[in-house]
């Protein structure tokens, strides 16, 4: 049971969360900027890791539906890339212990 | 249209907000909190432990009947660099006896029932309502647009987390800097009460505290905490936002928490344990000079909103400080309701409170407290001076040895005996 949990990625740590998804993400970014973005913070600052560069499109992408509104990419993006607000009531993260 | 108002409109049902709630409910006045998760506590997060000593005045039913987790009986540190650690352990039989000092808390059931408690109070609790706006009259606030609907309210209280957008709409606050917040990674493991016990020493009921410093962070400002709840264990990291950006090779924050988890000094810890769930916020690390500006007219900021929140080394507070800010800035609405002088310059009276109050006295003495936790020495070489030391003095080897005091003043030689070290302790004056 303890390795388990060792060797748990992060998508299956989300899992444990209670979320209730809205259709529409309340994360938005700016593509223009983040084109011009060699740092790409909110990669590295998003404790989900949610944020990530499609290989595809050459887009950033963000899976907003794990989001944990911590709110650290909104500060950490000092280029004013990502809109962020709270999900609409009734979505979002649920915390259970919290 | 003044009489369609409500007395007060409580934006965040996290404890400054509840706190708030609860007390103009007391006071007869009409409250109305509104939340944007499924119960006050859904969208809450803390590390957590709360000392209560400071409550016990303001809110004595609140403390006393709260449904906190263990009361604190161990104070554990540990200092790890990369390969090993020191552990300290350190209890007093006083914590053992009531009244308790700290405790440890999961909030989605504290505030949950925190919100019960307003409602028997007569303080409406409404969920799942994102507040989107401030309603404006004669360039004061006067109410929340909720959800499409407008409600208005002679006073409105801006409890609404540290990323507080009620404040920053209200033009009380600036968008908010790296340099001033840290992330905070929390994981809950579920293990049953007996284990939590007989693997932390600890008698029924009882809890302990853990802080971890050093590698944890690889060089960056920040920490580790653990703390033993009634059957699930609250294991995290916090790491300074802008120290995490600094940081070459970058690292994903997430990987952080996967290395001090792996461990062995972390994971003997949460061994056997399930994990139940996978939790961030972020913290105000600004102290004092983070603060929000606290009122206009027809608004007042508290709790994390306002940036109360306190590193004080190797104690961090944040919840006390909600609760007492909730509680002044109740009271200051009660007057002013009264008065049925909602202006700026009545509504003053909160800061002038919250400065005399332990809120804002304490977080004016730890005023420099950042200038020194920020100091990289402190994640890097006295971790590594320490686990050397020891290393030294534990080793037998084949190769004979140097005294005990030859080989621990080497040590401190190649670590601390030198100008920088010299440096760093001058500066623990400002804590």
């Amino acid at each position: 049971m303890g390795e388990k949990i060792e060797t748990m990625k992060i998508e299956e740590k989300i899992a444990c969360n209670a979320i209730k998804n809205d259709k529409e993400s309340h994360i938005k970014l700016k593509q223009d900027v983040c084109k011009e973005c060699r740092e790409r913070f909110c990669i590295y600052a998003c404790p989900g890791h949610l944020y990530s560069l499609s290989e595809e499109t050459g887009e950033m992408v963000v899976e907003y539906a794990g989001c944990l509104e911590c709110g650290t990419c909104k500060i950490a993006c000092i280029y004013g890339s990502v809109s962020w607000e709270y999900p609409r009531g009734e979505y979002g993260v649920q915390y259970r212990y919290g | 249209m003044a009489d369609e108002k409500l007395d007060a409109v409580i934006v965040g049902g996290g404890l400054a907000g509840l706190a708030a709630a609860y007390r103009l409910a007391e006071a007869g006045k009409q409250v109305l909190l509104l939340e944007r998760g499924d119960t006050p506590g859904s969208k809450n997060v803390t590390g957590g432990r709360i000392y209560v000593e400071p409550l016990r005045a303001l809110l004595p039913s609140i403390v006393d009947d709260a449904p906190f987790e263990r009361h604190v009986v161990k104070e554990m540190i540990t200092v790890l660099d990369e390969e090993s650690s020191v552990h300290l352990e350190y209890s007093q039989d006083a914590w053992r006896k009531q009244p308790h000092m700290s405790y440890t808390v999961l909030r989605a059931r504290f505030d949950q029932w925190f919100s019960e408690k307003v409602a028997e109070k007569g303080g409406f609790v409404i969920p799942n309502r994102r507040v989107d706006d401030l309603l404006w009259e004669d360039g004061r606030v006067a109410g929340v647009k909720a959800a499409g609907e407008e409600i208005g309210a002679h006073i409105v209280i801006a409890a609404d987390g540290a990323l507080s957008f009620v404040a920053e709409k209200a033009g009380l606050r600036e968008p908010l800097k790296p340099v001033n917040y840290a992330l905070a990674i929390k994981e809950v493991h579920k293990l049953d009460e007996k284990s939590i016990e007989e693997r932390f020493g600890l008698d029924a009921g009882e809890g302990a505290a853990n802080l971890f410093v050093g590698a944890v962070t690889k060089g960056m400002f920040g920490g580790g905490f653990l703390y033993t709840n009634r059957d699930t264990l609250s294991l995290g990291i916090v790491v300074g936002i802008d120290a995490l950006m600094r940081k070459r090779p970058q690292i994903e924050a997430y990987r952080l928490m996967d290395d001090f988890k792996a461990r062995p000094d972390v994971a003997r810890w949460i061994r056997g344990g399930e994990l139940k769930e996978y939790a961030a916020h972020i913290i105000s690390e600004a102290g004092i000079s983070g603060i929000s500006r606290l009122y206009t007219a027809g608004m007042l900021v508290a709790g994390d909103a306002a940036g109360f929140a306190l590193n004080m080394g190797i104690t961090v507070r944040g919840m006390e400080f909600a609760i007492a800010s909730g509680v002044i800035a109740a009271d200051v609405a009660v007057e002013a309701l009264n008065k049925g002088d909602v202006s700026k310059e009545f509504l003053a009276e909160y800061e002038r409170r919250l400065r005399a109050s332990f809120v804002l006295r304490d977080m004016e003495t730890f005023r420099h407290s950042k200038e020194v936790l920020e100091n990289p020495r402190l994640f890097t070489v006295y971790p590594k001076f320490l686990s050397s030391l020891f290393k030294v003095l534990f080793t037998v080897s084949g190769t004979p040895r140097k005294g005990l005091y030859k080989s621990a003043r080497a040590v401190a030689k190649e670590y601390i005996l030198n100008w920088e070290g010299m440096k760093d302790f001058w500066s623990l004056r400002k804590l």
